[in-house]
């Protein structure tokens, strides 16, 4: 019987034939652990009596959540991390080098047919690469530091198939946002998805990996796409490994597939408080908002940068709006300096702060205050997400997030492409 | 595993923010101070209503959002027993059995606020005592039971020093 592609890399990192719902312990490629996680992963180490990391060239600890600190509480957290990964040979990227989903597949370390586990929701977003990579807790993340393996029950396979050219000013998170709206918050729970397609073979691997990256949002396992030349050729900018792609079997069997045109598709956003309560952009244009943020895993990536500094340059942002630009990882950063992409944005208005979560997470970096406003290139909009119950957040793309910024209110990007 | 006591009752989606804000979430690994604003968001005195022993009751996709185990922590460290729902999100799901905390998929519907429930996780039932209804539950994988019947992950891993699914 033929496979999908999760199903061969649960095979293949397990010596055995894995179908959907078989249990298998798989050993793991990769492992990450963030600073909001990492702590109570060490914690369970050593409850588990663990002493050595498997294999610590397989690990990264990534300090991005909170980042620089914001508080005392939090720096001690740090610290413990820091001492721990020291003391074990674990690679740390500190304060201001990125957002983990951006900086793991920057290590190269990850490719097609890799299995990764990582101690964060988004981890899902290596999908975009032909991995199968996923979010777990930190209990698991530290029985995998010890033992090199993690349990997974093989998930059944949703397929999305994205038909079409998307049209001018419509970009990949519009097409995810439009998806989850179809699949719902939970419509993908226990499952793998596997997207596929014209319309996503035409993305760029930045584009791609927004798609991956919000996965979980309809309560996927994984989010994975074919590797492609663009695949190999991101990869070969970070390393010189080799990857094998992983193709699905002709005679895969699916659990749904579910088939789009997206040859029509407008700017979408999610409008408060869950990801899956989506609508075209136009039916929330007169929404007057405080605050824009660029940035996070999902879209904080060059291309995202260079499309917002499209739209902002020789404009201002609107004086009661503050833009905050978090780049995903210090790469970008001076990517996007020498571009002279950073100096359009700041020339606008923008506020820049340190490559990593920005205000994403609601512990830092623009918190908003009650009853306000704000539209943001993240991936979750729950009441209290970034900070405050009492604000209220959109999601868009980087161009209806910079469009929102100039006019002051939700705006269709289309109106500044002309 | 027997427990009995109240029910709390929330909607569908209740997320990792509700569960614990992201005000506190990572400031601290003290699970006490941070259950003492489990469900914060949703309702500002919830950690004062739970008596030891009860559940929380939900709808569909409790859990979903982030991977953080301070989530079933908290819930754990404010006096839940177990927490039923319609449907769990994946990674809450997990990181509730591993560290210990008891969740239940089941038609809550038939659960109203207040109703006092006996749960029997050995048995697989749960029985409204204010209603009298009994209500199947969706039993859990092998490899979940045998976690939680080790305490946990790390308990587990403590007595094998590694996987044990045999
Ligand atoms: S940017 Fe936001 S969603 Fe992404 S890892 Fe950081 S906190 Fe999580």
């Amino acid at each position: 019987m033929g496979q999908t592609i999760i199903e061969k890399i649960l095979s293949s990192h397990s010596n055995s034939q894995v179908y959907a719902n078989d249990l298998v312990v798989a050993e793991v490629d990769y492992i990450m652990g963030q600073d909001g996680t990492s702590p109570l992963t060490i914690k369970a180490f050593q409850e588990m009596g663990g002493e050595k990391i498997f294999d610590p060239a397989k690990v990264i600890f990534v300090i991005d959540h909170n980042a620089p600190s914001p508080n005392e509480g939090v720096s001690e957290l740090h610290k413990l991390m820091r001492d721990f990964a020291r003391q074990k040979g674990i690679y740390t990227c500190d304060v201001g080098e990125g957002v983990c989903h951006q900086l793991v597949p920057e290590t190269g370390a990850v490719g097609p047919g890799s299995l990764v586990i990582g101690a964060d929701s988004h981890t899902c977003t290596y999908g975009a690469l032909n991995a199968f990579s996923t979010g777990v807790g930190s209990t698991d993340l530290a029985a995998a530091l010890i033992s090199g393996r993690m349990w997974f029950k093989a998930p059944d396979t949703l397929k999305i198939i994205c038909h079409g050219e998307l049209p001018p000013g419509v970009y990949s998170k519009d097409l995810v946002l439009f998806l989850t709206g179809q699949i719902t918050a939970d419509g993908a729970t226990y499952l793998s998805v596997e997207y596929t397609g014209q319309a996503i073979s035409a993305l760029s691997q930045d584009a791609r990996f927004t798609i991956s990256n919000m996965a979980v949002e309809m309560g996927a396992k994984a989010g994975l796409m074919a590797a492609d030349e663009k695949t190999f050729s991101w990869l070969e900018s970070f390393t010189n490994k080799k990857y094998q792609p992983v193709e699905p079997d002709p005679d895969a069997r699916y659990f749904r597939i579910e088939e789009y045109d997206v040859s029509k598709l407008e700017p979408y956003v999610a409008k408060p408080h869950t990801v899956d309560n989506v609508c075209p952009v136009g039916e929330v244009s007169d929404t007057v908002i405080h605050q824009v943020v660029i940035g996070t895993c999902t879209n904080g990536r060059l291309e995202d940068l260079r499309i917002a500094a499209g739209i902002l340059k020789g404009r201002k942002c609107n004086k009661d709006v503050r833009l905050i630009i978090a780049p995903a990882s210090r790469k970008i950063m001076l990517d996007a300096i020498k571009e002279g992409i950073a100096e359009t944005l700041i020339e606008s208005g923008a506020a820049f702060v340190t490559p990593g979560c920005g205000p994403c997470v609601g512990t830092h970096n623009g918190v908003p205050s009650d009853g306000e406003v704000v539209i943001s290139t993240a991936n979750r909009n729950f009441k209290g997400r970034m900070g405050n119950s009492k604000a209220f957040i959109y999601l868009g793309s980087p161009a209806t997030a910079a469009a929102s910024a100039i006019t002051g209110r939700i705006t269709d990007p289309r109106e500044f492409l002309k | 595993m027997f427990f009995e006591g109240n029910a709390h009752k929330f909607g569908n989606d209740i997320n990792t923010d509700y569960i614990i804000s992201g005000k506190y979430k990572f400031k601290t690994l003290n699970m006490v101070e941070l259950a003492s604003h489990v469900m914060e968001d949703l309702d500002p005195d919830f950690s004062n209503k739970v008596t030891p022993g009860d559940f929380i009751v939900a709808g569909t996709n409790f859990g979903c959002g982030s991977s953080r185990e301070q989530a079933p922590l908290v819930v754990k460290y404010a006096k839940i027993s177990a927490v039923l729902a319609k449907s769990f999100a994946r990674i809450f799901y997990r990181n509730a059995i591993n560290t210990g905390l008891p969740v239940v998929e089941c038609d809550t519907d038939l659960i109203g606020e207040g109703d006092v429930l006996e749960v029997d996780l050995s048995h697989g039932f749960v029985k409204n005592k204010s209603s009298g209804v009994s209500i199947s539950i969706k039993p859990l994988p092998g490899v979940m039971i045998k976690i939680l019947n080790d305490g946990g992950l790390s308990a587990h891993f403590k007595k094998y020093g590694g996987f044990n699914f045999e």
